[in-house]
């Protein structure tokens, strides 16, 4: 996918916005996750969530989330304009309660995973990716 | 269906009874995220691949809900536990009803 | 309070200082088996250019980037050589025929881009042309756009073969004029920037052009797969982004100044392994 300086600009603007309106961020995050957990507390730590620190392109992060024994891991870019990245299920046949996969991030953000635990409880980790724009041509 | 999709999954052709191994998945495809304009500021419709299944001889290995916050040719990496031979299937769903479906046997030995 | 702002600042500064400054001293293994010379002496023509070690651009990527080009599964740019496998053997024009029908497998043309773009029948001849021709005269086909998906993923489908061999064009004969023309464009200054390829790609690789870090603007791995474009990026279409860039008109795609440049900066290469096709940011 494409994106031209203009677009890039917005959804920078878009993503400064947000973290001049903590507040506005958070509620649409909070939600989020609320709706994930049931309202059930969340904990923090327990969820391994990897992800480079800077990025050289927004377009393609690679994440890494896991949690030992985990039944869901929902990932959520707090910065983007709509924050919801991915939710992994783990089934019977899973491995390992984790997974790889690249993302887009419209600015330099927080990355959110929020993990249900084997017992049903909730546990998370969140991590900042600076992503840096180009050259001349941004 | 957006054209030109084209799934790629790597998986080991053999594995002991109850290894768990290492699968790799990418597939072609744009991941229209619905927030872009053309060129004549209409906005282009969103069009992504929304959800991807991974099952093993019928049971779920992994099944990953997906936002258009997911990159371009989606790549996934995830283990897989093969407690006998089997067939492993891949199953993509994409926003305008197709689904794209790959599968790959795995013996013991 | 005013030791946290220091310390704050201080944090601020420190940071870019980690990543900042030359190429990485990182070694190119692809599938952990396929070394790659991503540093060897810099070819005779560059004596006067200060330049004594050529680097691939690798060496200047992150290490997220980096490890994308290390296997070829987690390459994306496989997606479009598996596309192009297809390609090679689909029938198309008037004469019924593909790829495949002259040429029994993709296979013989290992060496080929190693030495490409070249002098054929007194043309300077690039891999877009060299396919076109052959679409247009074996296969009586309609010509690629120079960008198009098909192109692109067949150049690349054809520079995979010859992964890992040394680049290694001719720029002495009929092909000097051509190459004389493209050093002339490599050290002239375009746009309203007053940029020239040199200014960034010889006097300050390794050093920050806002966030992005400045490579020897080598294209050994070319077509390479852009984490910002998502695609297979061919060489014609990264000069014009540069040129773009500096605010100055552009030569077309495919365009004879382009031929001239891409014979020019293809020898500033000569020696490096060819990466087709690498991924950059």
């Amino acid at each position: 996918m494409d994106f031209t300086r203009r677009e890039t600009l917005a959804l920078g603007a878009g993503a400064a916005l947000m973290t001049v309106l903590p507040f506005r961020a958070n509620a649409a995050v909070d939600d989020l996750i609320a709706e994930f957990t049931g309202g059930a507390a969340v904990a923090d730590g327990g969820v391994d969530l990897t992800a480079p620190e800077i990025a050289e392109n927004g377009n393609t992060v690679p994440i890494t989330v896991g949690a030992e024994g985990a039944t869901a891991i929902m990932v959520l870019a707090a910065g983007n304009p709509t924050p919801p990245v991915a939710t992994f299920k783990f089934g019977p046949m899973a491995g390992a309660q984790s997974a790889s996969t690249r993302i887009r991030l419209a600015g330099t953000q927080d990355v959110v995973a929020v993990a249900q635990l084997a017992d049903g409880s909730f546990a998370r980790a969140s991590k900042t990716v600076k992503v840096t724009i180009g050259g001349c041509g941004g | 269906m957006a054209d030109g999709v084209k799934p790629r999954v790597k998986v080991p052709k053999k594995a002991a009874a109850g290894d768990v191994v290492t699968i790799k998945t990418l597939i072609s495809h744009p991941m229209e995220s619905g927030q872009r304009k053309d060129s004549s500021g209409n906005v282009i419709p969103r069009s992504i691949i929304n959800r991807f299944v991974v099952d093993y001889n019928g049971q779920n290995v992994i099944d990953v809900d997906l936002a258009p916050a997911i990159s371009t040719n989606p790549y996934f990496e995830f283990d897989a536990m093969i407690p006998e031979a089997g067939e492993m299937t891949f199953t993509w769903y994409d926003d305008d009803g197709s689904v794209y479906e790959e599968a790959k046997s795995i013996a013991i030995g | 309070m005013k030791f946290k702002a220091l310390t704050a600042v201080a944090a601020l500064l420190a940071a870019p200082l980690a990543y900042a400054g030359g190429p990485d001293d990182d070694t190119l293994v692809v599938n952990e088996e396929v070394e790659m010379a991503t540093k060897v002496a810099a070819p005779a023509h560059m004596s006067d250019t200060g330049i004594d070690t050529i680097m691939s651009g690798w060496h200047f990527r992150t290490d997220e980037t980096q490890s994308l080009q290390m296997d070829d599964f987690e390459n994306p740019s496989m997606i479009f050589v598996d596309q192009a496998v297809d390609y090679f053997e689909t029938v198309d024009g008037t004469e019924g025929k593909s790829c495949a029908s002259c040429h029994e497998s993709v296979e013989e043309f290992a060496g080929l881009s190693a030495t490409m773009p070249k002098m054929i029948d007194g043309k300077l001849t690039t891999m877009e042309d060299l396919l076109n021709s052959h679409r247009a005269e074996a296969m009586g086909a309609e010509p690629w756009k120079w960008s198009s998906a098909e192109m692109q993923a067949l150049v690349a489908l054809i520079g995979l073969q010859s992964r890992g061999m040394p680049m290694n064009v001719a720029i002495d004969g009929d092909a000097a004029p051509y190459w004389e023309q493209g050093k002339e464009m490599y050290y002239t200054r375009y746009g309203q920037l007053e940029l020239s390829c040199a200014n960034c790609h010889e006097e300050n690789y390794g050093n920050f052009i806002r966030a992005d870090h400045l490579s020897q603007g080598q294209i050994n791995g070319f077509p390479t797969y852009r984490l910002k474009q998502a695609k297979l990026i061919s060489r014609h279409n990264r000069f014009r982004g540069c040129i773009r860039d500096t605010r100055g008109e552009t030569f077309a795609e495919g365009s004879d100044e382009f031929r001239a440049l891409e014979l020019y900066v293809a020898s500033r290469g000569n020696g490096l392994s060819v990466e087709t096709p690498a991924v950059r940011q």
